[in-house]
This record gives structure tokens, C-alpha cells and sequence, in this order.
């Protein structure tokens, strides 16, 4: 196994842009991730068509659109969490991580995974104490030093906000935690293991307008150092936190391009009627 | 309106009669219960307890069965075990006229421990193969015609009586493997009967483990094995365990897979007796369920024999209770550590 952290991370060579294809319009020319021509089917059931899309490092990308668009099926692409799904499969097209083909066979998906974490829909602390799910990435990952692991359980819950919510009882269950505080629990675990691309599946759908602000601000924080990409349901919110928007509609990409743009002056029909709220 | 009123008593008699059939029924449950429980609980319990301290008949539950001599002696009845009456016989070398009774003297002491025996070799037998095929199951396969032809097998496995098992043990375990009637036997023999529930209940409860706490630890960079171990699997364990109580009761209390590749009618020797500890293996051993069929029928039935067979029984509820009360308060304590 070729781990992907050692790869060479040589940027492909800017391909002639392409009318029909939405590209990324901002940040220079540095990418993060290529996705390329990607149509993606559960069996016989394609869900996406012809996806194009780059996705700059070091800011917020947002995926908006109706439910069933597809969004949530690209960003489980991103870090090849269909695998798990029986028969779901990327038929044409690559997804690149730095270059790197993602879905090569010399590409091992647990590094994979640990380069790109994720935050789910429905926040899933495990039922272990907040300490454990915060040092269980490191653990598996074979760090067993006592010393680093406080220091990476410091240091994520700092960056998620929590830190001083929960700095007494690290050692209490995780489930005792509030529905936000749980999501941010998510995200700081997700931080622990240093990635360089955090995805967020609706990480704000079932909280509170006080949570959800909370979260919010800490994607703003976040996104400093990190990638972040994000499925949002909520069109203010894509409005509010991200740099760049996607928007998907029946598994194809309409529209991607900057946020302000993209909500102020979108050059597609449907992207217009969908923000204004005609349809979705 | 006088239609109506006839309407409603007729639905209301159809109601009580309705209630009282099920609430009889109920009761017809309750009663069998309670007779046999009583039953046993009284007949037995004169034989386990006595009047005086300790009040636990404590020759009963630490010595092996032995033959019970009956006879007249200067007027007076005589009761004797095998080995009392040996030591009599040194002081008394004169002519009586003697009633011998199988296994009517002494007490099970060999057959409480075989059982306990049995049960934990066969639970460990089953639960190991048992959790394994359902981490298999329910983490590793993909639906298919191969996996719903596994499933079916499983299930019909389950219907297999118990007799077949003890079949199947005696020609594969003890002859074909040549391990003849031995604990190993026994333990697989039983551990292959309740592997179906066994297989069923742990595989309900690793589905039960919500699928998002695995894809939290796949997220993370874990491993499929390393999710299974430290991030499902210890969440199913309680569910696996008060499944297995069920098991447990059956592995105890099943006299048929025992009898050809198990059991021995009488041993002499304790279990732990061997010369070379790989002899414990191989060894048969009494049982408390094969006890109770032996000392019931295949020995002549008379005044002395209910003793045993109503403190065997007896015994044999309690032993079976007890492993079941441990498992649940293991399960217990796992709950408590894990409090969803």
C-alpha cells in the first residue's frame, strides 16, 4: 500500500476550461479537490451526472439543493465512505485529492479517510466518555502516549469551542453532552486526527438557532486551516458561512462558483428560482 | 332503542366471556407452574434441607452417589451408604439378609460439577462460533443467494431435535474424531445445538448498534476489524449475553445430545482427577439432567429411590437459576458501563 500522505502532491495541469463545465472561479489556481466528470449510481440507479467541480483549500465550499439532488452522495465520495454501500459505485470520472486519484487501487482508504474526516447529519458521539471519543481517532492510529493524546484532546476541543464547557468532566459520557455540544464533540473528534479536509453532512439539522450559530462560527474559525466542505439544507446558511456554492439539482451540478455571486447574480435560471425559494 | 340495548349486552357478554378465556388460560399457566415448582420445591427440598445445623444437607451436595443398603438388624432398620455399610460390616461379620439400592445413598456432588462443566465449555464453544459466524453475517457478507441459503440453515438448525444433535455428536465427536464420550464431546456436541440462537440473537444485536457509530470510526481512519472490536462489538455484548441465558438453561438442562457422547451413569472419580491435565478433556463426566433420567428409570423404583430423584431435580432448578442470575447481572453491569 502507497500511503496517500507520502504521495508527491503534484497538481494536475490545469485542463482547458470547458463551456458546459461549472469551475471553480476564485483562489488563483490551487485546488484542493478535482472532481471530474463523476457519475455516480446506487445499481442501476445514477444519482450523478457529470459532476465537475474544484474545490479550493483553506475555505468553506457549500453543496445546496432539493432533497435527492445528490449532494450528500458527492460529499461521501469525497472521502469514499459509499464504499460501504452494496453496489454504489462511481462509474465515469475521478475524484482527485491533491492530485491523487482517490479511488486508485494503490490508494489505501483508511489513510484516505484519516486525511478527510467527516461530520454526520445526525451527530453520532460514541458511548464511550468524551475523552475516549476525542483521542479514538489517535488511538487506532496507534498513538498510545498519554501525554500526546491529552495534548490532541486539549488542543481539538479548543478548536471546536468546547473546551470550556467540558474541560472538568472529560471523563463523563459523551451521551450526557447537549445536542450541540455532541456535534461539536463530532467535529473535535474529527480535528484529532489532523486532517486536512473536514465534510460536513447537515451538521446543523437538528440543532437549535443558538447551536447552529455557535457551529456556524466555528466553521468560520476553522476554516483557517482546514478544507471544509459542506451539505447545507439551509440557504442562509450556505449564504452566511461559505466562500464557494454548488448547486444541484436531479444529480447534476447547475451552478458553482463564488457564494456572492452565486446568491446575488446566478447566470442559471433554476439557481435563481431555487435561492429566491420558487421550487425546492 | 330496544334493539340497541340487546346489541350492547351481547357485546358486553362476548367481551367477559373473551376476558375470562385468556384470563383462565393465564391461570391453567400459572398453576402447572406453581405445582411443579412446589412439587419439587417440597419433596426435594426435604432431601437438600434438614432440622438440624446446618440445616443444608451438606452430604448431599459434596458426595458422589452410592448404593443404599436396607436391612434388619436386632429389630432396628438399617440405612446404610456403600461405604458405611462396609465399615458396619468389619464389626459385624454375621449373616443378613440385605436390600441394595442404586444411587440411593450419598449425594450428586459428581453431577453438579459435571454440569457446570458442560455448560461452560459449550457456552464457550457457542458463543465463540456463534459470535463470530454473526460478525460475519451481519459486518462482513453482502446479501446474496449464498448468504440467504446460510441463513435458512440456521434457521432450520434450530428445529433439529435435540436426539439428532446427540446422534450427530456420537458419530462425528466420539467416533469419526475418536474423542469417545468426553467433556470435549459433550462441549461441541451442545455448543452446535444452541449455536442457532446463539448466531440469531447476536447478530439482532450488532444490527442494533446504530450504523452511524461505525461510520463515525470508519471517518476516523479506523480499520472494519478495529470499528467491530472497539466500536460495535461492546455495545452488542449485553444483548449477546442475555441471549445466551436462554442457551445456558437449554445446555444444562438437555439430556438427550449428552447421553451417547457425555455422560456416564457413575463415576468414581472427580473431573479434576486426571493424570495429565490434556486427560481432562477426554474424560466423561456425570450430569445432573442425565442423573435424573438415570436414577428415575433405569433403576427399580421403591420408597427409597424419590429422595434422590426429588433432590436431583431440585438441585438441578437451583444450579440452572443460578447460572441465569449471573448472566443477567453481568449484563446488568455491562449496561450500567456503557448507559446509552
Amino acid at each position: 500500500m502507497v500511503s496517500l500522505i507520502e504521495m508527491p502532491q503534484t497538481l494536475p495541469q490545469q485542463l482547458p476550461s470547458q463551456s458546459d463545465r461549472p469551475a471553480a472561479e476564485a483562489n488563483g489556481d490551487t485546488v484542493m479537490i478535482d472532481v471530474r466528470d463523476l457519475d455516480f449510481a446506487y445499481g442501476g440507479n445514477q444519482v450523478l451526472y457529470d459532476v465537475s467541480l474544484d474545490i479550493p483549500p483553506q475555505a468553506v465550499t457549500a453543496f445546496i439543493g432539493p432533497s435527492g439532488c445528490g449532494k450528500t452522495t458527492l460529499l461521501r465520495c469525497i472521502n469514499r465512505m459509499n464504499d460501504l454501500i452494496e453496489n454504489a459505485r462511481i462509474t465515469r470520472g475521478a475524484i482527485r485529492l491533491g492530485g491523487v486519484d482517490i479511488n486508485a487501487p494503490e490508494v489505501d482508504v483508511v489513510d484516505l479517510r484519516r486525511r478527510v474526516g467527516m461530520v454526520f447529519q445526525k451527530s453520532n458521539p460514541f458511548p464511550k466518555s468524551i475523552y475516549e471519543n476525542i483521542s479514538y481517532g489517535l488511538r487506532i492510529a496507534g498513538v498510545s502516549k498519554k501525554s500526546r493524546l491529552d495534548e490532541a484532546v486539549e488542543k481539538s476541543l479548543r478548536a471546536s469551542a468546547l473546551w470550556d464547557e467540558v474541560k472538568d468532566r472529560l471523563d463523563d459520557g459523551a451521551l450526557g453532552l447537549s445536542g450541540g455540544q455532541q456535534q461539536r464533540l463530532c467535529i473535535a473528534r474529527a480535528l484529532a486526527v489532523e486532517p486536512d479536509v473536514v465534510l460536513m453532512d447537515e451538521p446543523c439539522s437538528a440543532l437549535d438557532p443558538i447551536a447552529t450559530a455557535k457551529i456556524e462560527e466555528l466553521i468560520q474559525e476553522l476554516k483557517r486551516q482546514y478544507t471544509i466542505v459542506i451539505v447545507t439544507h439551509n440557504m442562509q446558511q450556505a449564504g452566511r458561512i461559505s466562500d464557494h456554492t454548488g448547486f444541484f439539482y436531479l444529480g447534476r451540478l447547475v451552478e458553482f462558483g463564488p457564494t456572492t455571486r452565486i446568491f446575488t447574480n446566478p447566470t442559471e435560471r433554476r439557481t435563481e428560482d431555487y435561492i429566491t425559494g420558487r421550487f425546492g | 332503542m330496544m334493539n340497541a340495548g340487546t346489541h350492547t349486552k351481547r357485546k358486553r357478554l362476548v367481551e367477559n366471556v373473551v376476558f375470562w378465556f385468556f384470563r383462565m388460560g393465564t391461570y391453567f399457566v400459572l398453576l402447572c407452574a406453581t405445582y411443579i415448582f412446589l412439587d419439587i420445591g417440597i419433596k426435594g427440598g426435604r432431601t437438600v434441607f434438614q432440622r438440624t445445623a446446618p440445616f443444608i444437607n451438606v452430604k448431599f451436595l459434596t458426595e458422589p452417589p452410592q448404593t443404599l443398603y436396607v436391612f434388619d438388624y436386632q429389630g432396628k432398620k438399617m440405612e446404610l451408604s456403600d461405604r458405611e455399610f462396609r465399615e458396619w460390616k468389619k464389626t459385624h461379620p454375621e449373616e443378613i439378609e440385605v436390600t441394595s439400592v442404586s444411587y440411593s445413598a450419598g449425594g450428586i456432588w459428581p453431577c453438579i460439577v459435571g454440569t457446570a462443566l458442560l455448560v461452560i465449555g459449550s457456552m464457550t464453544v457457542a458463543l465463540f462460533i456463534g459470535i463470530s459466524c454473526a460478525i460475519y453475517l451481519s459486518e462482513y457478507s453482502r446479501d446474496g443467494r449464498s448468504i440467504r441459503m446460510i441463513r435458512v440453515a440456521i434457521l432450520n438448525l434450530a428445529g433439529v431435535p435435540s436426539i439428532v444433535f446427540g446422534l450427530f455428536g456420537f458419530g462425528l465427536f466420539v467416533i469419526f474424531f475418536g474423542w469417545n464420550v468426553s467433556l470435549i464431546s459433550g462441549w461441541f456436541t451442545l455448543g452446535l445445538m444452541v449455536l442457532p440462537a446463539i448466531i440469531t440473537a447476536s447478530e439482532e444485536s450488532l444490527r442494533a448498534v446504530p450504523q452511524g457509530l461505525r461510520e463515525g470510526s470508519l471517518a476516523l481512519g479506523a480499520t472494519k476489524w478495529q470499528t467491530i472490536r472497539k466500536n460495535v462489538l461492546p455495545y452488542a455484548l449485553p444483548g449477546i449475553l442475555t441471549s445466551s441465558i436462554l442457551g445456558i438453561a437449554r445446555v444444562a438442562g438437555e439430556t438427550a445430545p449428552i447421553m451417547f457422547t457425555a455422560a456416564y451413569a457413575m463415576r468414581d472419580e472427580m473431573p479434576w482427577q486426571v493424570a495429565h491435565w490434556t486427560n481432562f478433556f477426554f474424560q466423561g463426566v456425570m450430569a445432573l439432567p442425565y442423573h435424573i433420567y438415570v436414577v428415575s428409570s433405569k433403576i427399580p423404583q421403591n420408597e427409597y429411590t424419590e429422595r434422590v430423584q426429588y433432590g436431583t431435580a431440585f438441585v438441578f432448578l437451583v444450579v440452572v437459576m443460578l447460572i441465569a442470575l449471573t448472566s443477567i447481572l453481568l449484563r446488568e453491569k455491562q449496561r450500567r458501563r456503557l448507559s446509552w
